[in-house]
């Protein structure tokens, strides 16, 4: 903390306090009456009802087509990204409105629509199903609606730091004799690895608790393709309130742990060169 | 490696940014392509460094023709003005770059990469900040960081782009001499740009100077500071003073006043403008000679190495005039006192805009 520096702008008691607040009612409350909820249970009933092989089936879609639909973004949303900085076409400006278009709609009509198309007489799962590839009503239809909804995050964080890109640092690159996938994979890539890694975080967090768009596609089969906001909708459904309470807090535990480990890759991408120069002094 | 260009043009949409170029710059020389912004050093450079591709003309690099060789292709170490560090990577790295990018087999194992990067920073005298970023280096430091990872590769060739341009006028002063001195060792083929032209008359062998896409004239220093070719040159390299007049039987016309002509006159008859830089007057309590005209005094600067003086002729034009503090005073000027001046030497050129 650095209290005693002066600032242009004072106010830290006030601020950090305002903060502390904030984040207690919007964030710590909600999710401690969660985990006082979940106290109804015994550690013997909590860990049993986490670990039957249906909640545990649902983990691993729910994680798994997390990673994939996050890891897809991260590799699409830079080219998009790419394409909108680097390049001027006609219609760029629709294109990159375009872009948010998965926020602003309600996931229920996105799951609808995705089902609409990828079950196996839609326009692409008709083509798909002679093939034997089925995307709807399974775990590869999950997948499709965690892409679908988490699009926006890798794009919007890239773009901006791509636009601060200074072209000439490419150019030094060719004129010491890079190829240009050198210059991409050692020039380019490390810049723009925190703000992939920030979007990669941002898509993976919202897919892990994307519900609306997934139920309609995923067929919601018990230890097939159930994810886990489903499964304790399920149990509410049910008047299982401990229940319910326990899977969330194991989503909860485990997205937190994957979500602090992403930022501390993060800030070992980011804050290097200021961590070696306090080091330094 | 000499260095030729060839009836270069290049357009960026309806602008002419050069119009039949012409150049050519022999081994080891150091260059200096000097011009107001927009004149069009900065893309003849690129196009040498192959960063840009002209519309017609070639490059040739020691006679074969590089004009469509790539940047990575032409062995040409380029510093860009601002630096364009990545700021990713260490300096050692940022030095070390060009080598390790090499295809496998022409590659330098990584101890003589370490050898040669180590030996590069001790040359721009930055081995003491191998292991600091970018960010962590003065504007200074940076641009020998840019001018070592340029060299590492061993150029053929060494281009900057105003290498001097972004930093403060101390460490300016003290680079552009150290430029001179790695130069004078290394004796690379090197054209600098710059807008600034007492670093170009300070530093290069020869000076290209560039106005609107064209070469105005080229020459050492002394060439084009006390020979300009063109009106703009002599504009264009330090401070002037300009008299329009006429040229009349061998005669410059300014103002009442006739002046002798130096033999390399406009052409008779004609509107002229005549130029004298302010250190080439005579000043004297008494008219000398015929030579000269009458003014006045109105403001005097005495700090600096030299007097300056601003005089106002008969007819009402500004005149700037430098002397020695000894002449000064010896001539006890004071405001409004009346001198007679008449200019020692003066380059007359035939007046385009009458």
């Amino acid at each position: 903390m650095t209290l005693k520096e002066r600032s242009i702008l004072p106010g830290f008691g006030l601020t950090m306090g305002f903060t502390l607040f904030y984040l207690s009612l919007i964030v710590l409350l909600p999710l401690s009456a969660l985990v006082i909820k979940a106290t109804a249970l015994t550690w013997s009933e909590f860990w049993a009802i986490a670990t039957t092989p249906r909640a545990l089936a649902s983990y691993r879609l729910s994680f798994g087509a997390s990673l994939v639909g996050a890891t897809i973004n991260a590799a699409f949303g830079l080219l998009v990204a790419w394409v909108l900085v680097r390049y001027d076409f006609p219609g760029r400006r629709l294109f990159d409105a375009m872009i948010d278009l998965p926020f602003a709609l309600p996931t229920a009509v996105s799951g609808i629509a995705l089902t609409a198309i990828y079950s196996s007489n839609g326009w692409i799962g008709r083509h798909l199903a002679p093939l034997g590839i089925k995307i709807a009503y399974t775990p590869l239809g999950v997948v499709v609606a965690l892409t679908f909804i988490g699009l926006p995050f890798v794009v919007r964080t890239v773009q901006p730091v791509l636009e601060d890109f200074d072209r000439e640092v490419e150019e030094a690159a060719a004129s010491l004799g890079a190829s240009r996938w050198q210059t991409f994979a050692r020039v380019i890539l490390p810049t723009l690895a925190p703000a992939i890694l920030t979007g990669f975080a941002l898509a993976f967090a919202r897919a892990i608790g994307e519900y609306g768009s997934v139920i309609f596609i995923s067929g919601n089969m018990p230890m097939r393709t159930e994810i886990t906001p489903l499964l304790i909708v399920t149990k509410l459904e049910q008047f299982d309130y401990a229940g319910a309470t326990a899977i969330a807090i194991v989503l909860l535990l485990a997205s937190f742990a994957l979500l602090l480990l992403i930022n501390l890759l993060q800030w070992r991408f980011s804050d290097r060169h200021r961590t070696v120069w306090r080091a330094m002094r | 490696m000499k260095i030729e260009v060839r009836g270069i043009n290049k357009t960026f949409g309806a602008f002419t940014a050069l119009k039949d170029i012409d150049l050519s710059v022999e081994s080891g020389e150091l260059v200096a392509l000097l011009g107001p912004s927009g004149s069009g050093k900065t893309t003849l450079l690129r196009i040498i460094a192959g960063l840009e591709f002209p519309d017609r003309g070639a490059v040739l690099f020691d006679g074969e023709d590089a004009t469509q060789r790539k940047a990575r292709e032409r062995r040409v170490g380029f510093v860009f003005q601002h630096y364009a560090l990545f700021r990713h990577m260490t300096v050692f790295d940022n030095v070390a770059f060009g080598l390790r990018v090499r295809p496998r087999r022409e590659r330098p194992s990584e101890a003589e990469i370490r050898r040669r990067v180590n030996e590069l920073l001790r040359l721009v005298q930055l081995d003491w900040l191998a292991d600091r970023l970018p960010a962590q280096l003065s504007g200074g430091q940076r641009q020998r960081v840019a001018l070592a990872r340029a060299l590492a590769v061993e150029p053929q060739v060494l281009l900057l782009d105003e290498p001097f341009g972004s930093l403060d006028a101390k460490v300016r002063q003290e680079l552009r001499r150290w430029l001179r001195r790695l130069h004078d060792e290394i004796h690379i083929t090197s054209i600098f740009v710059t807008h600034d032209q007492e670093e170009a008359l300070e530093v290069a062998d020869r000076v290209v100077v560039m106005n609107r896409g064209r070469i105005e004239q080229a020459g050492t220093p002394e060439e084009v500071y006390n020979h300009p070719a063109t009106p703009f040159v002599c504009d264009f390299l330090g401070n002037v003073n300009l008299f329009r007049g006429r040229v009349e039987g061998g005669k410059a016309i300014i103002g009442n006043v006739a002046l002798d002509l130096p033999e390399d006159g406009a052409p008779d008859a004609a509107p002229a403008v005549v130029y004298v830089r302010p250190h080439q007057f005579d000043i004297d309590e008494r008219p000398q000679g015929r030579n000269h005209f009458r003014a006045r005094v109105k403001h005097i600067n005495t700090a600096g190495p030299v007097v300056k003086l601003e005089l106002a002729t008969e007819w009402g034009d500004a005149v700037h005039v430098e002397m020695s503090h000894e002449r000064f005073r010896a001539l006890q000027l004071a405001r409004d006192v009346e001198v007679f001046i008449s200019p020692r030497e003066m380059r007359v050129f035939p007046d385009s805009t009458a």
